[in-house]
């Protein structure tokens, strides 16, 4: 299919939404999904003479007509999906749309939400207004159009000096008997001191070829504490799109964990703005991808004020003909002194097939900083092999310890074992 | 045990074994001796496996087997071990979890229950004791930030732990401390028994005051020129490699 026909599919499908909406077509809220669509038809799908497109070819994902669709799943459906050994409260979206029935929601502290977008933008559509589409930029054809169509998705709220103890997890389940388009708008909202843990998973129900492209945006209060780890487990005939936007307020620590194993095409960018002073950002990524996957991880971590330091961590394993792109931006602002930010992305490539294309991008303004920033992408080391297989272990079982000891400094970070045990055995899983 | 005949081993296209023969019975301690560049390394990794030697005549006869025949792995599990001159250093796996699978992997060729992790931790406390090893440096990753005597330590350890039939020694003296060297060659004593075998390779005597040879070899240019008891070792140390080498350019020019 013509990419402009591509559009005008898109295009087409908003004007069918707006006749339905009625009174609402002219709630300030969709003020902001027309301004999207606008820019969206503005902007087009990027392609590779754009810069930030430039290694990511998504010209694959413009031959499907992809669709929003309904899907009823059971709880026997989704059980293979859930983490072992770990208390959450358990926020199910199906094709992009919360499940009330497969939720499950429990004993939160007084003026916590975990909620539909949906319905909490029916009930307290302030509440929603006055977060959405403020952080993530309408820079790129995707945000753009999760923002034009935006229905649903989860919004947590955790009020100033609460901690949430349990873990929240955004489980997201793709597939009916078509081409699904699941738009997910998801906002976190942490107040000052509070602390809340949240993992956003991925899946696919079936083999077919959807196309997932979600937004969060998540507001880091004073002092609060966030850790989002983003799981991405599709089939890998499907496409993601993911844009994270967090802005972090004085005193905080965002943590964000980049896992993916399943997709065809995968594109991730994940930033953060430290906007006050003493901020922590982390960002690490694990990928592994083999046959003909590609995953884009863009990333920028934005030092707009003093005192504050980031470390980033990426590292990739790619097997057959699979491609990694990482494009790590760090801007140190003229204000943003004794900034120390740390940057390494590392690389395994499995075969000669195998490519990735690395670009630290720092731009510091600032004269009082230390940044450092470090790529490094080779074989799996021969003389390692060598040294296992000469003490009786299989040269496949000596790879795969390798690569496993090689992945493990993005894992040990995370605290929770269960979680730590449940990624790491997908991780084992993927490179049997 | 072991039976090396006529073995010619090419590097790169250079030719760096040219007609080896050695003989290793159960019970005995070769050494085997030569200049730098003789080919003694290169004996030791065609022994237990490594790529990038090119066989190009000769066979290696283990306990009746093709041992060229072998993967790596099967040759450890058959019973060849090879303590490294330059042990490598693994991060991210820790020396326990990695003894106790490849011992595993040995048990389970020869038909023994695997142990578990209570077992396993037991048995290796014992060789911990026998060796001077730490139990930092069990949990540490493989030879990460060890210190060469550290290193050295480490695959006496291993061969402890593993126990071999045949174990090769590549240089296991060089950048030992007389200390350090003293421990290493208690291990490899209390390791020999009527059983095993061990090839010691190495450039200097010093070692074989420890770990005393049955027989000692000279490998001079891809060649064993010249073989005989203990005492050789101590005549070479004397006299030089040179009293070899001319002895043998006298002999081919005669």
């Amino acid at each position: 299919m013509e990419k402009t026909q591509t559009k005008d599919w898109y295009l087409s499908n908003f004007k069918k939404v707006e006749e339905s909406l009625n009174g609402e077509s002219r709630t300030p809220f969709h003020e902001i999904r027309k301004r999207a669509i606008s820019i969206f038809e503005e902007l087009d799908f990027p392609t590779a003479k754009n810069e930030e497109w430039r290694y990511t070819n998504i010209a694959p994902i413009l031959n499907y007509n992809f669709t929003p669709a309904n899907e009823k799943l059971s709880k026997n459906d989704i059980e293979r999906f859930l983490i072992p050994g770990i208390n959450v409260n358990l926020a199910v979206l199906i094709n992009g749309s919360y499940s009330a029935g497969l939720s499950n929601i429990q004993n939160l502290p007084g003026g916590v939400k975990i909620e539909s977008f949906h319905n909490l933008l029916k009930n307290e559509p302030d509440f929603i207004l006055s977060y959405f589409a403020k952080y993530a930029a309408l820079e790129n054809g995707f945000v753009a159009l999760n923002t034009a169509f935006a229905v649903d998705g989860i919004v947590i709220y955790v009020p100033d000096n609460t901690a949430l103890e349990n873990h929240i997890h955004i489980l997201n389940i793709a597939g009916n008997s078509g081409n699904v388009l699941s738009q997910p708008r998801n906002l976190i909202i942490a107040g000052n001191n509070s602390k809340v843990k949240i993992i956003e998973s991925y899946h696919s129900i079936n083999g077919n070829v959807n196309l997932t492209n979600v937004v969060n945006e998540v507001v880091v209060g004073e002092g609060s504490t966030v850790e989002l780890s983003r799981l991405q487990d599709e089939n890998q005939v499907s496409f993601h799109i993911n844009r994270t936007q967090a802005e972090q307020k004085k005193g905080s620590i965002f943590t964000h964990y980049s896992i993916t194993l399943g997709g065809n095409i995968i594109r991730n960018d994940t930033n953060t703005v430290l906007n006050d002073e003493n901020c922590t950002g982390n960002l690490y990524g694990l990928y592994l991808t083999e046959n003909s996957q590609h995953v884009d991880n863009h990333t920028l971590i934005d030092h707009a004020k003093p005192h504050c330091q980031s470390n980033e961590l990426y590292k990739g394993v790619l097997n057959d003909k699979s491609r990694g792109v990482f494009n790590g931006k760090v801007f140190v602002r003229k204000d943003a002194q004794k900034t120390n930010a740390y940057q390494s992305n590392k690389a395994i490539l499995l075969t000669n097939e195998a490519t990735v294309d690395t670009k630290p991008q720092l731009e510091i303004y600032a004269d009082d900083v230390k940044c450092s920033h470090g790529a490094a992408i080779g074989q799996l080391d021969d003389e390692a092999v060598f040294y296992l297989r000469s003490r009786g272990i299989s040269e496949e079982m000596a790879r795969t310890v390798l690569i496993r000891a090689f992945a493990n400094d993005i894992f040990e970070t995370i605290e929770n074992e269960a979680l730590h045990n449940f990624l790491n055995n997908l991780v084992i899983a993927k490179l049997k | 045990m072991l039976t090396i005949k006529d073995l010619f081993v090419k590097v790169e296209d250079k030719e760096i074994l040219k007609g080896v023969n050695l003989q290793v019975n159960r019970g005995e301690v070769h050494a085997i001796m030569g200049p730098n560049g003789s080919g003694k390394s290169t004996l030791a990794n065609v022994i237990a496996g490594k790529d990038g030697y090119e066989v190009t005549g000769g066979e290696v006869i283990y306990e009746g087997k093709d041992l060229l025949d072998m993967s790596p792995e099967e040759r450890a599990r058959e019973g060849v071990f090879l303590a490294f001159q330059y042990p490598v250093e693994i991060p991210g796996v820790s020396n326990a979890s990695f003894l106790k699978t490849a011992l595993n992997e040995i048990r389970k060729h020869k038909g023994l229950e695997e142990l578990d992790a209570l077992n396993f931790l037991k048995y290796m406390r014992e060789k911990m004791k026998l060796i001077g090893v730490d139990e930092a440096m069990i949990n540490r990753s493989i030879n990460q930030g060890f210190s060469g005597g550290e290193k050295k330590r480490n695959e006496i350890f291993q061969l402890q732990i593993l126990q071999p039939k045949l174990a090769v020694l590549d240089e296991t003296d060089s950048g030992l401390d007389i200390d350090a060297l003293k421990i290493v060659s208690a291990g490899v004593n209390l390791f020999r028994n009527k059983d095993n075998a061990v090839v010691v390779v190495t450039h200097y005597q010093r070692l074989l005051n420890y770990i005393v040879p049955d027989f000692v070899h000279v490998l001079v240019d891809g060649k064993i020129v010249k073989s005989g008891g203990k005492s050789l070792a101590l005549e070479l140390e004397e006299k030089g490699y040179e009293w070899i080498t001319d002895n043998e350019s006298a002999e081919v020019n005669a």
